[in-house]
Formats: structure tokens, C-alpha cells, sequence
């Protein structure tokens, strides 16, 4: 069952189109369920499929073609690094290794805590702040160095102990 | 009309036509994959690039329209250039298993591959591996194959009427699949297989049964219901091997439907009567035929001198040909009897003796297409006629609006621009009102007679009723329709209701303020020509219901398995129960049989030749494309042998060519057609509008694979989600009203009648009915398709001792 | 790395220095708060929609105006706007559409992030009159789903033009009506093909259709639709305050205007600069402090990477404009300059090119989908000393079979740099065959 609060959401998106075409609001509507449960399940896009009363399949093309969509499990961070041209000129390499080798996973694995996902992005349209990532496809870190992911990570389990604190 | 030019050849085209329009029409060949002219254009494939002058790129062929004074080069330098390098970028992935491919032998790849290929491959990479789905027990999938051109998902979209595959993923990872882990349920789905130009998609029960050089390719006419679809038989060492359409653009285009496609898997199956049989001593003993038809004709004999010749009753399948029909009728003419009847599946027959001539659909299966307005009433269109719904779906498409009137809201996959869903006995009303309301739209003038007038001053038009009528008389919500061609239409469950005479009679009279075509969708493949031959009782003989109701002393029934193809499935067996003879004429072997006392096995459609005639009046004859199994005969020859046996005269015909020539009289079948189909009444029926009725009414639906005894045996059609055990259907309230909920167990009575049934919530069923469906053991102690019924709930142990009760019986 | 403004966090969150840039689409950026509609209306924003609403311009007027200005498309076709506008049906019995392309998904392409952060009201006014002038009732900007906090920034811009009455029913109490909406991709580059990008604000994959039918009769929802780049509709309001001509005049023949250059890769300063059209290479070169760490010039793609790469002689000796960049082969694209220093190994930046046009195919027709797996696998085995000398011959091969062979113009964007790659540094590839590892290796 989508939320309350999705369902809201996705409402407010709708306002955007015609009501006879309630499929456009689908891109919004699954980034909105992302957001809220972490990834996308195949009962998740059931959902929103058919609460825009389009078919599935057409719900789990538009899930499967934009990369930003997760269907598996991405931890409770995604961390997005770019390596196209612009931030591979600007060492991105660096950046990835670094965060390999400081979380123990590759590209697409989860670490054992479930805390963070490391991604290969492709361009994000940011190069002037190349090396850059980005976290759970909304914050963006830009003219990383070593020790700006450092400090990015740190801000991240940090904020995920408040979270837990409150909790 | 512009001018343009295809390799050099001069051609004149229409405005609007696309590059490959105009040189299919010239027979100048350029390959394609994803075109087709049924479907919306894609343009994916890029194998139809061709050069056209002024443009430095190559364009492609299906997508580019003509231009006056273009001139286009198929075969230069740069479009052979271009179609070759699309060649080999499609054959980097595909596996090459063309030895281990159903496709082989009849592959659109293999055969462009050979004329725009090359023999080697400059591709030394890793190839691309799909996983293969299961999308149900028709079509198989190789996915690994496929060349992504979505003919399959643009079919199921635009045709279907229902996205149910899709191209999932993106560039080289994109793949076609359903959602997750669903089938493909569309009652078209077959056609996915035709249009497959690779071996991604091939039939599942074909698989590596036989290659495609093997086969003979035989024409023929599919027996299953009205709409006649032209087929082809392909048949290995006298086995119909599978069926695929054969193209009729007036008819099933060039498409079919699975039930016409995947039911001659029912023609092999091991309930086939190879050999005539008579019961001898409450045992079935195989017998010849002279031994079986002699104790046939012996025993009617018998029993009509004895009981005089109306204690026989001929009950003759719509699906059997019009040779056969002609032969039974004449038959029983021949002993004097007028109990002869094909309408197994209705109950009203109060019309009979009023109409002007053969009832039919009123217009050409190609008409629909171009509807404005269409009132469909008393219809599960894709059910009864899953094809012909193709040609409704394309009409609302093209922007008619669509009404309809029924017991049941199932989704008839395209857009419903009004509808009513009361019980059957209210639908009567609701037409009354549509037909009040039509008569008061002031733009039209046309009265009513006062005979109407009257029935129809009580009633209260509702604004939903009001609505149809508006759009049935053209007018719309942007602009009217001065003259809009209406259709209305009158579906199975009309057919089968007790108060057809009302629902025809209004329909008739709608249709005349309306000026519509239409008429009866019939569900059988030669319905229409039964009627038109008279294959009827005559004026003192029994009707079928008649003939069930007050049993016959001995019975000849032609192709059919009583209890489950006639409409009042108790009466039909005790009626068989109670014969001192019953002799049937049958391809198979069946319980539904076991009251029979001698079978005759008789030769489906494909071992015989014979004639439908469609529900819009096409007169189709067919010949036989396998010899007949075993010992079974054409049934036109089996009745003929009988007729002789019985001593009748006038019976020496040879060929079934024969036979029709008998039936049309030497005349040209369309000239006899044309005079006879009439939708109009000789005179107006007494009928009675509003009358209240509160019990519970079943919608006995026959499911469209359970239509016949050949589909009834078909495996794969039975594996498919449209075959579900019977259960007893209803909405909400209507469970709450009975509080009942779904999953509860219920005995359902009829007459005497009953059956136990799961309860299933359905919210497509009208408020006061229950929707159990016919043509099933299950249901068989139940009586009329469309009458009263009344269910009580059963604890779960009185469901699963009755449970193991009819498994003990069924062995 | 940024200048010194943005290091000693000014308000003003300037990533280049200012100097010796004519800005026009950021002219808001000497502003303390440039996004607040505030400032835009400071520095005469909104003014030329008023003008126009009010005296109720007739369209042909605008349209005349902006074909004086020479605006080309700014998203890389550098299609006349003019001229493009002038294809939207007039009369239409029912919803047209305006879209705005804020897809930037083309590496080294930063440009329109800034006009929506730092200057979304010249935006939503440059769309507003678009919308006026062409009958548009609804308008969409699609923004690159990446920049989550920017397409934020935007919308809550939408809200408050919508507030102050520039947007919404009966704007400036006349009785044109214009609703405008972002809406955003989730990663993938191809939407930022026009009609890619309809079929994605429709709810659908994002692949191209095939034209004809263009936009203009066959649009977002069937409607006709008019589509252009953010920054083309961001040079409108100027346009309109001071003159086609005055625009045409800030350019060179053929090129009117300023145009943002997204100037990433190996320089000092990567960054946004919005300069003249015409400005000399070198000259925009050093505005972003020029090639980093005192290395030398290599090479720079003009216009991301769908325009041929060029060598550090051909482009210093180019001008920033259309036809300079086309009289030097290559292109001005979207006027991202991406920047290669003399430790570039061409290889491997071809290696990441071709992957992410791999990567990006939509996969719906034959040749990109098929040829782009190809064409990276063989670089692939390139890289990872594999390769054969007559594989040059095969990607060049390869890459002229999908270039003008499909929907839309991924294929030659993928094609391009395969070709210009090889063709301008043969040696370092054949270098690479024979030894299995990159010449800059080596040295």
C-alpha cells in the first residue's frame, strides 16, 4: 500500500498533466516510492502502476530504463560517482578507489552494515565540479578530494546515528 | 495521386502512403523486420534504409511518406550499403542456431540473411545471452533470438487491446518481457508467434514437433465460432501438426484467434472415437459400421413405428457443417419427424415463425471498423467472439463510442463511452428506456407505433440510459452526428435469455429510429446457415428445449456432448437418461456420451469437406486436410448411409458437393444468402417491458474454451488462464446481502438441480446474479444458462465430502 | 578549482570570476541573491513579458524579433529559434505544448544547472513569452534528474513567479494564461533528444521518435509542442528588452548573442562563462586560467563529446562560434569545452566515451544498440592489450554503419568521437595495439 504521504506526492504531481494521462506522472511517482522505501520492489511498482491505472509493464520499462531507479536493495546510502570523461580527466579513479577500499565493497555491493551502495554514474550534467558524486540521488558533492569524501562519509554515519538515536 | 519513381520504375502513388506502401504495391521487395501493416510503424529495425534522392542519409522505408517527384533507389550502391550493414549489426547477438530453431526453414532473419548477408562474421566478441520466460502454455520463448523489434508488444498493445509484454531494460541489455513473472493472456496471443520474424517467439505446443519443410499446408475454415477465419493446416504423415491463419482482409485479416489456432490439439487427443460403438449390456463394444449403423437405423425404427415419429428428437450442433445440417433435417423429414433443432443454447424461442428471414450480424465483419456509434447488448465480446472484438476495438479507436448493456462489466480492453450493468431480466427495461429516450430526442421526428408507445409509458428514463440514447441518435459531447452509422448488436447471453423476444424486439426497434445495422452476433461457425436451411422444427415439431423438456423415446444427435452444449445441462441428461435410444454421431468418446446407446464416430473438420456459412452470411466450403482417423466417417456420409439404411429415398449423394448443391438448389450460394438474411419481424411480438424480478439470476456463460467438444479437449487451450474451475461469481453486495465471503462453499440450485461451488468475489457481475459458468462437469447438475437460481451456504466439510463424492464418480 | 570569490564563500555563489564575461543568461550572478525573483526584477526582469502581455505584441512581431537576433539553438543542433517557432501551428482547436530541455546529460555540458540556480526567472520569463507568442497553454522544463537540489531550486522559482502573477491564470491581469511545470529524467542521457524527452514527460522510456512528424505537429501528448534548450529560452527576455539586433550585435554573423561555454577538464578553473559568440579560443582558455598545472594543451572536444575532438593546433586557432568551430571540422554543440591536457591517453578517454554511449544506447533500433556494444567491446580489448591493428579499420568501420543510420542522433554522437579519435591520433592507438599499453605510459 503506498503511503499516505506518497500518495500526496504523487497527487501533487499529477496537478502537472491532463487528468486523462495520469501514466506521465509515473517518473515522479516511482522516484517518490524510491525515496520513501529505500528501492524498487516489483510490489512497489505494482503499486504505483496501478494507482496511475497504466499496465505494469509499462511501469517496470520506465523503472528499468532510467538509471537512477534502484530494483535491488541499495543500502541506506547510494553513493553515485561519476567516471565519465569530465571527472575521469579530473582523477574521479582516485575518488573510486578511495571509496573502495575505505567501505570494502565494489561497484553495485552493499557493505555488511547496509549503510552504503557504492554506483558508477554516468555524466550528471555537473562537470565544472568534477570529481563529484552524488547521495541517494539528491545531494551533490562537488570538487571532491580524498579528504572531502572523508568528510562526506563521516557526515553520512553520522547523520545515520542521530537517526538511530532518535529512534 | 503523386508521382514518384522506385528504381526506376515510374509509379503512382496515394497521398499519404509510405516508402515500403509504394513498392509493395509495385512488387519491388525491400527487407523488413519490425513493419507491419497492421501495426503502428516503428522504425527500429533500420532493415528496409533506402536511398532516396536529395537526402544524404538513407531513410527508412516504412516510416518515410512520399513526396511528388521522389525518386527512391532500393537496390544502389548506398542502400545496399546501409541494408548490409543492418544485417550484420543484427546477426552480432543472434545465436545462429538455425539447426535447433523452430523458426527454421520460415525465419524472416534467416532468409534476408541470406540475401543481405555475408558468410562469415567480422564480429569475434562475446555474444549477448537472454533468459528465456514462461509466458504461459502457448508461446514459447527463446529470447535470446529476438532482434527487439516489438511487432509482439505493439500487437498486444494496439490489437490485444492490453500492454502485456514490454521491452524492459535499455540499449543492448533491453529485452522483451511480461511483468515479472505474469503470462501473456491475451485470447490473441498466437498471433505474437506469426509475427515473431525470428525464432524468439514460436508456438509451444508445435515445439520440435516437426520442420517446417515437413509440412503440407492445407486451407480450410475454422470451426469455432461465426466469424469463418480462413485457416492453414499443416499437416506431417496425416497428423494435423498446428493451424495458422491464412490471410482474408475481410475476414480475420491476417490474424486468428488462439481458440481457432491451438484447438487441433484436441483432434489428437486420446478421447477420439476410432471405431463405432454400441452399448451392449450397460458396456461400450467396439463394433463395424455396418453392425452400428444397422442397429441405429434399426432402433429408430423401431421406436417411431412404435411411437410414431415425433418420439425421435435431431439435435444438431451449430458447428457442424451445412451438409450435415441439410442431411439431419432431411433425415428426419424423411421418417416424418419435425423435431430437428441447432439451437442447443436458447431458450426463447417465441420468435420462431415471425421473422422475415435468416437472423444475421446485419453487416459485414469489415463494417465495424467503421461504426460511429455501437450499442452492444447482452455480450462478452472478447469471450464469444474474441477476434471479431479486434474489429470493435479498431472502430472505438477510430473514435465510435461504445455502449453497452449487460449482466457483466468485464473489460472488453478498449474504451466504454456509456454502459449499464443490471441483471438480465432488467436489461429488458433498460433497453425500453433507451428506446423511450431515442423516441423523445427531438431531432428525431419518427414515432413509434402505438403499441410501443404504450408498453413504454411507464418507464422512467434513467440519465444513464439517456446517455446511450444520446449517443445512439449522434449527438456528442463536442459537436453532432448528422448521420452516424449506429450498430447494435446481440450477444450469447442475450441469445441464451429467456426474454430474448423483448431484448430483439427492442433492439429491432431501436435500430429503426436509429437507422443501425446490426443484429445477432451468433456463436457458432455455421449458426447462420443452420437457420438459413431450416434446420428447425417444423410447424408441430419440437423445438430443442421442447424436445429436452418433454423427453423423446429416442434421439439422433449430431456432433455434440449433450449436457455441456445444450443450455439446461440437467435436462439435457436426464433427457438422454430416459431414451430407449440415443444415437450419436461423435469424434469422441465422452462421459457426457455414456446415456448413448450406439456412437458413431464421425470426422472433425479437417478429415471432412463441408460448408459454414459466417454470421455475415459468407457461404465458406472447405475439403478435408487429413484422411480420417481410424474408422471415423464424414459425418455427411455416416447420415446418408443411415438414411439408406433407414429406407428413405433421395438420398444417393456422392460428394458433399452434392449435398450443397441439394441445399442451394443448383443456385449461386450468394444469391440465396442475400435473400434470405433479414433481421426484421414479420409482425410485432407480444412482449412485456417492465416486469419486477427479485430472485437471484444465473449468468451461465459458456468460457470460450470450453465452447465444443474439440476445444474442450485442446490441452493447451485448457492450461490457460481463461480455464478456471467453475465457481460461484458475484459483487460485493451481493456477497454481503448473502453474507457470504469469498472463498465460503455454497450449494447452487436450480430447478431440481444443483451444484456446489467456491464462492469468488467479482465485482464484474451485476448486483442479483451469480455467475457460474456452463460447458463444464461441474455445472452439469445445473439447469438454464440465464435462469433463476438460488445458493445457500455449505461448511467446508460438506464441500469436501461432495468433492470426493464426484471424484469417485469420475474415476 | 573555484576562484577566489566562491573559496571566501561570498554570498554570491559564483564559480568563475566574472571578468571578462558579457552575461546575459546569468546576468543575475553580480547579485548577492541571484535565484530571489527580487533580483531579477532589479535588474529589469519580467519587463519584457509585461510589455508584451499588456500592449498585447502581436506574435509575428516576437517572432520577427527573434530571427533578427540570430539566437540558434542553444543545445547543441543550433537550429535558427526563429525559425523553429515559426513551424507551431497557429491555429490548433485544443492544448499546445511548450517544453523546456534542461536534460543535460552530455558530458562536459553544465550550462543550463546555472541558468536554473542562479537565474530560473529569466527562464520562466523567456518560456512565458514563448508561450505567449505561440499559443502554448502548459509548459514543462524537464530537468536532468541528477541535479535533485537545483530542479528544487526551480520549482520553488515556479511558485513564487506564480505568486507575484507571471505564470497561472490571467498573467498580469490579461487574459493570457500560462501554466508552467518541472518535471524531471532519473538518468539517462538520451532524454536529452527532443522527442526522447516527450516521451519521458509522457510517463514512457525515453525513446526517440522518429520524425517526421517533428514536435511541432506531433508533441507532448499528440499536442503540438515547441521544444527548445534552456538557454534559448533564457537569452528571449533580452531579446526582447533591447533588440533582436542589439543581441545579433553582441555576436558574429551567423552566431548572434552570448553563449555560456561549460569549460571543464584540465584547466585551472573549470567552470560556466558566458562570453560574446566569436570569442577567440585562447582567449576563453585563459578566462578559465588555462591549462591546469602549466601542462600543455592536448586536445579539447568543443561541444561534448557528439562533436569531433580536435587538436590543440586547430583549436587555438578557432573562434568560439558556428562557423568558426565548423570551418575547424569539428562542431559548437552545446559549448561544452572539454579540456585534455598533454598526459591525456586518447585510448582511454576514448575507452570511457564509447562506454557511456554503450551504456546510454536506448536500444531500440539495430544499429546503436548493437553497433555502440561493439564498438566498446573492441576498444575494451584495446585497453586491455588485445587489440589488433586492423581493429582501427573495423571501428571506423563500425562507426560509419551506425552514424546516419538510426532513429536519432545518438548514432553519429557515438560515431563521432570513434572517428575523430582515430583519425587525429592514429599513432597513439596503433601504439597501444603493438604494445599493450598507452604511448603516455611509456614516457
Amino acid at each position: 500500500m503506498l503511503s499516505p504521504e506518497a500518495i500526496t506526492k504523487i497527487d501533487y504531481e499529477l496537478t502537472k498533466y491532463p487528468a486523462n494521462q495520469r501514466q506521465a506522472a509515473v517518473m515522479s511517482a516511482l522516484r517518490i516510492v524510491q525515496t520513501e522505501r529505500g528501492w524498487l520492489s516489483k510490489e512497489s511498482i505494482t503499486e504505483v502502476a496501478q494507482y496511475l491505472g497504466m499496465p505494469e509493464i509499462a511501469a517496470l520499462e520506465v523503472a528499468t530504463f532510467y538509471n537512477m531507479y534502484d530494483l535491488s536493495p541499495v543500502g541506506k546510502y547510494k553513493i553515485t560517482v561519476c567516471t565519465n570523461i569530465s571527472c575521469m580527466l579530473r582523477d574521479s579513479d582516485v575518488i573510486v578507489d578511495h571509496l573502495k577500499a575505505k567501505l570494502g565493497v565494489g561497484f553495485n555491493e552493499v557493505t555488511a552494515d547496509g549503510k552504503f551502495c557504492i554506483k558508477e554514474g554516468e555524466c550528471m550534467g555537473c562537470c565544472g565540479g568534477a570529481p563529484l558524486l552524488h547521495v541517494n540521488n539528491t545531494q551533490m558533492h562537488e570538487f571532491l578530494t580524498t579528504e572531502k569524501v572523508d568528510a562526506v562519509l563521516k557526515d553520512l554515519l553520522q547523520q545515520s546515528s542521530d537517526e538511530e538515536a532518535v529512534k | 495521386m503523386l508521382n514518384i519513381e522506385i528504381d526506376g520504375k515510374a509509379l503512382e502513388v496515394e497521398h499519404g502512403s509510405t516508402i515500403i506502401d509504394a513498392a509493395d504495391k509495385a512488387g519491388i521487395a525491400i527487407p523488413r523486420f519490425c513493419y507491419h501493416p497492421k501495426l503502428s510503424v516503428a522504425a527500429n529495425c533500420r532493415m528496409c534504409l533506402v536511398q532516396v534522392e536529395k537526402f544524404n542519409k538513407p531513410l527508412p522505408a516504412c516510416a518515410t511518406p512520399v513526396a511528388d517527384g521522389m525518386k527512391i533507389f532500393t537496390r544502389s550502391k548506398s542502400a545496399i550499403e546501409a541494408q548490409k550493414s543492418v544485417m550484420e549489426f543484427l546477426l552480432i547477438n543472434h545465436p545462429l542456431d538455425c539447426p535447433i530453431c523452430d523458426q527454421g526453414g520460415e525465419c524472416d532473419l534467416q532468409d534476408i540473411a541470406v540475401a543481405y548477408g555475408t558468410s562469415g562474421s567480422r564480429y569475434t566478441e562475446e555474444k549477448r545471452v537472454v533468459f528465456n520466460k514462461n509466458i504461459g502454455p502457448l508461446v514459447s520463448t527463446d529470447m535470446t533470438r529476438c532482434i527487439q523489434c516489438t511487432r509482439c508488444v505493439r500487437f498486444l498493445q494496439e490489437v490485444g487491446g492490453i500492454m502485456e509484454l514490454g521491452m524492459v531494460g535499455r540499449g543492448e541489455h533491453a529485452e522483451i518481457a511480461a511483468y515479472v513473472d505474469k503470462s501473456v493472456n491475451s485470447e490473441l496471443s498466437g498471433n505474437i508467434i506469426d509475427l515473431c520474424p525470428v525464432g524468439a517467439l514460436t508456438s509451444k505446443p508445435f515445439r520440435y514437433s516437426a520442420r517446417s519443410w515437413e509440412l503440407t499446408r492445407r486451407p480450410s475454415i475454422a470451426p469455432h465460432d461465426g466469424l469463418g477465419s480462413h485457416i492453414e493446416v499443416h499437416v506431417k504423415d496425416n497428423k494435423v501438426m498446428r493451424v495458422l491463419p491464412r490471410e482474408k482482409e475481410s475476414i480475420n485479416e491476417c490474424w486468428l484467434s488462439d481458440r481457432d489456432r491451438f484447438s487441433y490439439e484436441g483432434l489428437n487427443s486420446p478421447d477420439r472415437l476410432k471405431v463405432p460403438m454400441i452399448k451392449h449390456n450397460g458396456a461400450w463394444v467396439e463394433t463395424d459400421w455396418k453392425t452400428a449403423l444397422e442397429f441405429a437405423a434399426g432402433q429408430i425404427k423401431d421406436i417411431t413405428n412404435e411411437h410414431g415419429s415425433e418420439a425421435l428428437g435431431v439435435l444438431v450442433s451449430p458447428n457442424s457443417t451445412m451438409e450435415e445440417g441439410y442431411l439431419a433435417k432431411k433425415l428426419a423429414a424423411g421418417l416424418g419427424c419435425g423435431n430437428v433443432d441447432y439451437r442447443l443454447r436458447q431458450t426463447d424461442f417465441r420468435l420462431d415463425g415471425k421473422r422475415l428471414g435468416t437472423p444475421w450480424m446485419g453487416c459485414n465483419i469489415q463494417e465495424i471498423e467503421e461504426l460511429d456509434r455501437i450499442l452492444v447488448i447482452g455480450s462478452n465480446l472478447r469471450n464469444e467472439h474474441p477476434l471479431l472484438a479486434q474489429r470493435f476495438r479498431k472502430a472505438v479507436a477510430n473514435g465510435a463510442e461504445l455502449s453497452i448493456i449487460s449482466p457483466l462489466d468485464n473489460n472488453p480492453l478498449m474504451d466504454i463511452a456509456h454502459k449499464v450493468i443490471v441483471r438480465p431480466n432488467d436489461m429488458v427495461n433498460v433497453l425500453g428506456q433507451v428506446l423511450k429516450a431515442m423516441s423523445g430526442l427531438q431531432r428525431l421526428s419518427l414515432c413509434l407505433p402505438p403499441s410501443l408507445t404504450q408498453l413504454l409509458s411507464d418507464i422512467k428514463v434513467r440519465p444513464n440510459t439517456q446517455a446511450i440514447a444520446e449517443s445512439m441518435a449522434g449527438h456528442g459531447k463536442d459537436y453532432d452526428l448528422i448521420s452516424p452509422k449506429v450498430g447494435i448488436f446481440l450477444g450469447n447471453m442475450a441469445l441464451s435469455d429467456p426474454r430474448f423476444t423483448e431484448m430483439y424486439s427492442m433492439a429491432e426497434a431501436i435500430g429503426g429510429i436509429s437507422g443501425a445495422k446490426g443484429g445477432i452476433l451468433p456463436a457458432a461457425a455455421n449458426s447462420t446457415g443452420m437457420h438459413m436451411m431450416g434446420v428447425m422444427p417444423n410447424a408441430t415439431g419440437m423445438h430443442a428445449r421442447a424436445m429436452l423438456e418433454v423427453p423423446r423415446k429416442a434421439y439422433l444427435i449430431v456432433n455434440i456432448e449433450p449436457e455441456l452444449d445444450c443450455q439446461h445441462a440437467a435436462l439435457a441428461k436426464a433427457a438422454m437418461e430416459k431414451a430407449e435410444c440415443v444415437v450419436a454421431l461423435t469424434a469422441f468418446k465422452s462421459q457426457a456420451l455414456d446415456n448413448a446407446d450406439v456412437l458413431l464416430p464421425i470426422a472433425p473438420f479437417t478429415e471432412t469437406s463441408g460448408t459454414f456459412m459466417s454470421m455475415e452470411g459468407r457461404v465458406q466450403s472447405f475439403a478435408a486436410v487429413t484422411r480420417p482417423l481410424g474408422e471415423c466417417r464424414p459425418a455427411w456420409k455416416v447420415l446418408r448411409v443411415l438414411a439408406n439404411a433407414l429406407g428413405l429415398q433421395g438420398f444417393d449423394y456422392e460428394t458433399s458437393e452434392q449435398v450443397k448443391d441439394a441445399i442451394f438448389g443448383g443456385e449461386k450460394p450468394s444469391a440465396m444468402v442475400w435473400r434470405s438474411l433479414n433481421n426484421n419481424l414479420k409482425e410485432l411480438v407480444e412482449i412485456h417491458i417492465n416486469i419486477k424480478h427479485d430472485g437471484l439470476q444465473r449468468i451461465g456463460e459458456v468460457p470460450q474454451y470450453e465452447s465444443d467438444p474439440i476445444v474442450r479437449r485442446s490441452v493447451p487451450l485448457q492450461k490457460t488462464k481463461y480455464n478456471i474451475k467453475p465457481m460461484a461469481r458475484m459483487c460485493a453486495s451481493q456477497l454481503s446481502e448473502l453474507g457470504l465471503v469469498d472463498g465460503d462453499y455454497v450449494l447452487a440450485k436450480q430447478d431440481k438441480g444443483s451444484a456446489v461451488l467456491t464462492v469468488k468475489l467479482d465485482n464484474h457481475v451485476a448486483k442479483g446474479c451469480v455467475r457460474v459458468a456452463a460447458a463444464h462437469e461441474d455445472t452439469i447438475g445445473l439447469g438454464d444458462l440465464m435462469g433463476d437460481i438460488a445458493v445457500e451456504k455449505i461448511s467446508a466439510e460438506q464441500f469436501t465430502a461432495h468433492e470426493a463424492v464426484t471424484m469417485e464418480a469420475r474415476g | 578549482m573555484a576562484t577566489k570569490k566562491a573559496k571566501t564563500k561570498a554570498k554570491t555563489p559564483v564559480m568563475t570570476d566574472l571578468k571578462g564575461q558579457t552575461l546575459l543568461c546569468l546576468r543575475t550572478l553580480t547579485e548577492e541573491n541571484p535565484a530571489a525573483l527580487d533580483t531579477y526584477i532589479k535588474l529589469g526582469g519580467y519587463s519584457a513579458l509585461k510589455r508584451i502581455v499588456t500592449d498585447k505584441v502581436k506574435a509575428t512581431d516576437i517572432i520577427t524579433e527573434v530571427k533578427t537576433s540570430g539566437l540558434r539553438g542553444r543545445g547543441g543542433a543550433g537550429f535558427p529559434t526563429g525559425l523553429k517557432w515559426s513551424f507551431m501551428p497557429r491555429y490548433f482547436d485544443g492544448t499546445k505544448y511548450l517544453v523546456c530541455n534542461t536534460d543535460e546529460g552530455e558530458p562536459g555540458t553544465f550550462k543550463d544547472r546555472d541558468i536554473i540556480r542562479y537565474n530560473p526567472h529569466q527562464l520562466i520569463e523567456g518560456m512565458a513569452i514563448a508561450a505567449y507568442t505561440l499559443g502554448a497553454r502548459v509548459g514543462y522544463n524537464y530537468i536532468h534528474g541528477e541535479i535533485w537540489q537545483d530542479y528544487e531550486i526551480f520549482e520553488a522559482a515556479l511558485h513564487e513567479a506564480k505568486a507575484a502573477g507571471y505564470l497561472g491564470e490571467n498573467i498580469l491581469g490579461t487574459n493570457f494564461s500560462f501554466d508552467l511545470y518541472a518535471v524531471h529524467g532519473y538518468g539517462a542521457y538520451i532524454c536529452g533528444e527532443e522527442t526522447a524527452l516527450i516521451e519521458s514527460i509522457e510517463g514512457k522510456k525515453g525513446q526517440p521518435r522518429f520524425k517526421p512528424p517533428f514536435p511541432a505537429s506531433y508533441g507532448v501528448f499528440g499536442k503540438p509542442t515547441n521544444v527548445n534548450n534552456t538557454e534559448s529560452y533564457t537569452s528571449i527576455p533580452w531579446i526582447l528588452q533591447h533588440g533582436g539586433q542589439a543581441f545579433a550585435d553582441l555576436g558574429v554573423p551567423n552566431s548572434g548573442g552570448t553563449k555560456l561555454f561549460s569549460v571543464s577538464g584540465h584547466v585551472e578553473n573549470p567552470g560556466n562563462y558566458e562570453v560574446k559568440m566569436g570569442t577567440p579560443f585562447n582567449e576563453l582558455l585563459a578566462l578559465a586560467g588555462g591549462v591546469w598545472k602549466g601542462r600543455k594543451l592536448k586536445a579539447v572536444i568543443p561541444g561534448g563529446p557528439s562533436t569531433p575532438v580536435m587538436p590543440a593546433e586547430a583549436i587555438m586557432a578557432a573562434t568560439m562560434d558556428y562557423d568558426g568551430l565548423s570551418k575547424a571540422r569539428s562542431s559548437l554543440g552545446a559549448g561544452s569545452m572539454i579540456v585534455m591536457d598533454e598526459t591525456t591517453c586518447m585510448v582511454k578517454t576514448l575507452h570511457r566515451l564509447s562506454y557511456f554511449f554503450y551504456e546510454e544506447s536506448c536500444g531500440q533500433c539495430t544499429p546503436c544498440r548493437e553497433g555502440t556494444g561493439w564498438v566498446y567491446r573492441v576498444i575494451d580489448r584495446i585497453v586491455n592489450g588485445k587489440g589488433k591493428m586492423e581493429d582501427l579499420d573495423l571501428l571506423t568501420d563500425v562507426s560509419n554503419n551506425i552514424a546516419g543510420r538510426t532513429i536519432c542522433a545518438l548514432g553519429e554522437a557515438a560515431a563521432t568521437p570513434v572517428l575523430s579519435f582515430i583519425k587525429h591520433f592514429r599513432p597513439e592507438f596503433e601504439y597501444y595495439i603493438q604494445h599493450g599499453k598507452s604511448m603516455l605510459d611509456s614516457k
